[in-house]
C-alpha cells in the first residue's frame, strides 16, 4: 500500500492507482475528458491527451496528469492549487475555441461532459476565437452519426472500438490542427467493418458520436390515420428507461412503459419478449438437433445484430456455426407483417412496426436487404431507449408518475426466458429452460441456471440435462467473443452452445441505453431487475407461454417447419475484412 | 476491393507488380513478426518505407496487405501514415514541381507563381495532374535566396521566376521526354 497527501488529507491506496483513482477514495472529482474506465470488463483508457485533469505535485517541475500518473510514496497533491485551476482553465478554453457553440441543438445536450465542464469551470466567456474545424458529417449509415468538428480527441471511441471490441475501425488521423479519430481513409462508417455495436457512442464524452435519430418519422407515423402503429419493446428498455426521469437505476418500469407508449398514440403496445420466446422455440429445436446428430456444434446465438456483423467480417469461415434463427426483433416483424395483418385483416404494407431498442446496430439490422418483402420492411423504423425517452419528454408525458398497465394480445405476451434475453447470459438460460423440458420430456422445476448469469466477459458451465453433460459459453464484448472464437477454432476449447453479445454485459448495456458512463454498479442494478422480472412471473419457460403455443397450432405447425423457416430464419453473408 | 482515391489503376497494384510485391513479401518475412500485436507495430514504419520505396506510394491495397502480415487493422496503419508527411496515399506525378514560398521568395512573388501554375496545370497545391505528369507542391528555403523566387522540378532549380516563365517551365519537362 501507498501513503500520500491529496489536498491535505492523507489517503492509502494500492500499489499501481493513480492519482485520479486515489482522489476518488477521499471525495474528490479531479474533472476529465479522456479518461475512462470499464470496470466491469477491466479495460481504461488513459491517453491522458486531454490535459483537464492536471494536479500539482510537490517537487514536481511540470503540472501532472492524474489519470496517468501513479502514486508514490510520500506523494503530496494539490488539486485545486491557482496554476493547477488555472491550466486547466486554459485546457478548456483551448479546446472550446475548436469547438462549435452550439449545445443548444445538439445531440447531447444536457449530456455532454464537456459542457458539465464548461458549467462546473462556471465559465462566463470563450478566451480564445481562431479557426475551427471543418468536417462533412457522417450520415451514411443508420445507426451512427459522426461529427467531427465536436471531436475533442480524447480518443476514448478508439479504446472502445480497438481495444474492448477489437473491430479496429478507428484511428487518431493527421497531426496537429488537423488531427481527428476516423476510419481508414477518412471513409464513411458503413464503408467500413463497423459493427454499429454503439459502443464509440457510449464512450464519446461529447457530440462527436452520437444516434442516428429516428423520432420524427416515428412521430409522423403516429399521425398518419392511414396506417396500423404498432411497437415492440426489447427487454432491456424496461429496466433503463426509468433513469431518464431520475428514477433509480434497476427500477422495473414495464407497467409506465406501456402506459407511456399506450399515450403516445400507438395502436398497440407489443413485447419483443414474445418474439424472444419465438426465438427460443426456433434456435432450440436447432440446438438439439445439432446436439442430438453431433454435428455443427457449438451453435452459436444469433440475436445480436453487432454480433452477426462481426462475425461476418472477421470469421467468414465459421458463417455455419450461428443459428439460423432471426433475432426476436426481425422475428416479431416477420410474424407482425403475416399472421398478426392477416388475423386483423390490414394489409402488411399498411402497418407500421416500430421497434425500441437498446441497441444501435438494431437500426442497421432492420434495413438489412434480407429483412424486407417487396420493398416492405419487416421492421419499419427503429429508435433508442434513450430517442424514446426524448418523446416522451416531448409530449409531456411524466414518465415516472404513470400508472401501470398491461401489454396488448397476442403480440405482448411473454415468459420470464423472455426477459433475461437483455442480459449476458440470459438468452442461453431460455435455450436451457425449454432444452431441459424437451430432452427429458417433464416440466423440470430446476430452472435457476445460475452459473451462466453476471457481467462477467467470459463464462463457462456445464449443465446436466436429461444425463448430458451440456458444455456452455457466453460472451459478451467482441474482444471477449474474438478471444473464444479463436479458443474454438483452434480447438482449444469444446463447447455444444455459445452465446454472444457484441456489448459488454449484454443488451443491459447497450448503445442505445441511457448514458451510463461505464458505471458498473448501474450495470449491476439493471442485471438485477431483468432477473427480478424474470422471478415475478408466473410462466418462465418459451415453449410454455400460451400465444406461442397458439401461434404454432394457427399457423407455424411446429418449430423447424417449413413455413417458419421462411419466416423466422435468415442466412448470412460472407464479407471481406475490408469491403 | 475499391479504392479510396478513385482510381481503378491502384486496384491491382500488387498483382500489376507481381515482382515487387514479391521483394515487399520478402522484406515483411524477414521481420521478426509474432502474435503480439504492440511487438509487431514497431515494424510498421520500416515496412510502410519499404512499401513505399518500392511502390511509390502507398494506396490503400498496400497499406492492407501491411497491415494483414502485420496483424494490424487498417485504421491504425492509416493512422501512421496520414501522420507522417513521407508517407503519401496518392500517387505523384513524374516531374514534382514544387515553389519556394520561404520568406525571401514569398517577398519577391512566390505566391503569384504559385497561382500561375494552379492555373496552368487545374490542379491545387498538393495535387496531381490526371495523367500523372505533374504534381504541384510548395516548400520552404532551399537556401537560393539570391534568386528567389525559386521554383524546384524534381532536382532541377529554376531562378527569378515569373509567372511568364511558368509555361516555359512546363514545356521543357515534356522537351525532357
Amino acid at each position: 500500500m501507498i501513503n500520500l497527501t491529496i489536498n491535505n488529507t492523507t489517503v492509502t491506496v494500492e500499489e499501481n492507482a493513480t492519482i485520479i483513482q486515489a482522489a476518488a477514495k477521499i471525495g474528490i472529482k479531479i474533472p476529465t475528458l479522456c479518461h475512462m474506465a470499464v470496470d466491469c470488463i477491466s479495460q481504461e483508457s488513459k491517453s491522458a491527451s486531454c490535459r483537464i485533469c492536471v494536479v500539482e505535485v510537490e517537487g514536481r517541475r511540470n503540472l501532472a496528469s492524474s489519470c496517468s500518473t501513479p502514486v508514490s510514496e510520500g506523494m503530496v497533491v494539490k488539486t485545486n492549487s491557482i496554476r493547477a485551476i488555472n491550466a486547466r482553465r486554459t485546457v478548456l478554453d483551448l479546446l472550446l475555441s475548436d469547438h462549435p457553440a452550439d449545445c443548444l441543438t445538439c445531440e447531447k445536450n444536457g449530456k455532454c461532459q464537456l459542457q458539465d465542464l464548461a458549467a462546473d469551470f462556471g465559465l462566463h466567456n470563450l478566451r480564445y476565437t481562431g479557426e475551427q474545424s471543418k468536417y462533412e458529417l457522417d450520415l451514411a449509415n443508420k445507426s451512427i452519426v459522426r461529427d467531427l468538428d465536436k471531436c475533442v480527441m480524447c480518443r476514448r471511441c478508439e479504446t472502445a472500438c480497438n481495444d474492448i471490441q477489437t473491430v479496429g475501425v478507428l484511428s487518431g488521423v493527421g497531426r496537429g490542427f488537423n488531427a481527428v479519430v476516423a476510419p481508414a481513409s477518412m471513409k464513411p462508417l458503413d464503408q467500413t467493418e463497423c459493427t454499429f455495436c454503439g459502443q464509440c457512442v457510449v464512450a464519446c464524452p461529447v457530440g462527436a458520436l452520437t444516434c442516428q435519430t429516428a423520432k420524427y418519422p416515428v412521430w409522423r407515423a403516429l399521425n398518419d390515420s392511414s396506417k396500423t402503429v404498432i411497437v415492440q419493446t426489447a427487454p432491456a428498455v424496461r429496466v433503463a428507461i426509468g433513469e431518464e426521469f431520475g428514477m433509480e437505476p434497476g427500477s422495473v418500469a414495464t407497467g409506465k412503459l406501456v402506459s407511456g407508449l399506450r399515450m403516445l398514440g400507438f395502436d398497440k403496445v407489443f413485447d419483443t419478449d414474445f418474439a424472444a420466446d419465438l426465438t427460443i422455440m426456433e434456435e432450440t429445436t436447432e440446438f438439439i438437433d445439432r446436439v442430438k446428430k453431433n454435428e455443427n456444434l457449438p451453435i452459436l446465438t444469433s440475436c445480436c445484430p453487432g454480433w452477426v456483423k462481426f462475425f461476418e467480417h472477421q470469421f467468414p469461415e465459421l458463417i455455419y456455426m450461428p443459428s439460423t434463427a432471426k433475432s426476436p426483433q426481425q422475428m416479431f416483424g416477420a410474424i407482425a407483417k403475416s399472421y398478426y395483418a392477416e388475423k386483423i385483416g390490414v394489409e402488411p404494407k399498411d402497418i407500421i412496426v416500430v421497434s425500441v431498442m437498446p441497441c444501435l446496430a438494431k437500426k442497421y439490422e432492420a434495413d438489412r436487404e434480407e429483412f424486407s418483402n417487396d420493398g416492405v420492411p419487416d421492421v419499419d423504423i427503429v429508435i433508442s431507449t434513450r430517442e424514446l425517452a426524448d418523446m416522451f419528454k416531448e409530449a409531456g408525458i411524466v414518465f415516472d408518475k404513470l400508472n401501470d398497465s398491461d401489454f396488448d394480445h397476442p403480440l405482448g405476451e411473454s415468459t420470464g426466458a423472455g426477459v433475461i434475453f437483455g442480459s449476458s447470459g440470459g438468452v442461453l438460460e431460455a435455450a436451457l429452460r425449454t432444452g431441459a423440458d424437451w430432452l427429458t420430456g417433464e416440466d423440470v422445476k430446476e430452472i435457476d441456471f445460475k452459473a451462466v448469469r453476471g457481467l462477467a466477459g467470459i463464462k463457462e458451465a456445464t449443465v446436466n440435462v436429461a444425463g448430458l453433460d451440456i458444455k456452455a459459453a457466453i460472451t459478451s464484448g467482441l474482444g471477449n467473443a474474438r478471444t473464444l472464437l479463436e479458443k474454438i477454432q483452434k480447438g482449444e476449447a469444446r463447447y455444444h452452445i455459445v452465446e454472444i453479445m457484441a456489448c459488454p454485459g449484454g443488451c443491459l448495456n447497450g448503445g442505445g441505453q441511457p448514458y451510463s458512463c461505464h458505471d458498473s454498479s448501474i450495470l449491476e442494478k439493471r442485471m438485477n431487475a431483468i432477473y427480478q422480472e424474470d422471478s415475478n412471473k408466473v410462466i418462465r419457460k418459451s415453449h410454455q407461454n400460451p400465444d406461442i403455443i397458439k401461434l404454432y397450432d394457427e399457423y407455424l405447425e411446429k418449430p423447424g417447419s417449413h413455413k417458419a423457416h421462411k419466416l423466422l430464419h435468415t442466412k448470412y453473408t460472407a464479407r471481406k475484412a475490408f469491403k | 476491393m475499391s479504392c479510396s482515391c478513385g482510381c481503378d489503376t491502384e486496384l491491382n497494384l500488387l498483382t500489376q507488380f507481381p515482382k515487387k510485391k514479391e521483394k515487399l513479401a520478402a522484406y515483411l518475412s524477414q521481420l521478426p513478426l509474432g502474435e503480439d500485436r504492440e511487438k509487431n507495430r514497431g515494424y510498421l514504419i520500416q515496412s510502410l518505407h519499404k512499401a513505399q520505396e518500392l511502390f511509390g506510394y502507398l494506396p490503400e491495397c498496400i497499406q492492407l496487405y501491411v497491415a494483414d502480415k502485420l496483424g494490424l487493422h487498417l485504421a491504425e496503419v492509416y493512422g501512421v501514415v496520414s501522420f507522417y508527411s513521407f508517407f503519401i496515399d496518392k500517387p505523384v506525378g513524374k516531374y514534382k514541381i514544387n515553389v519556394c514560398t520561404g520568406t525571401a521568395c514569398f517577398v519577391k512573388g512566390a505566391d503569384v507563381v504559385l497561382e500561375e501554375f494552379k492555373r496552368y496545370l487545374h490542379i491545387e497545391e498538393g495535387e496531381t495532374t490526371e495523367d500523372l505528369n505533374y504534381s504541384l507542391g510548395g516548400l520552404r528555403c532551399v537556401g537560393a535566396c539570391s534568386l528567389a523566387p525559386v521554383v524546384m522540378v524534381n532536382d532541377k532549380v529554376y531562378g527569378n521566376v515569373t509567372k511568364e516563365m511558368v509555361p516555359n517551365i512546363i514545356e521543357e519537362c515534356k522537351l525532357n521526354d
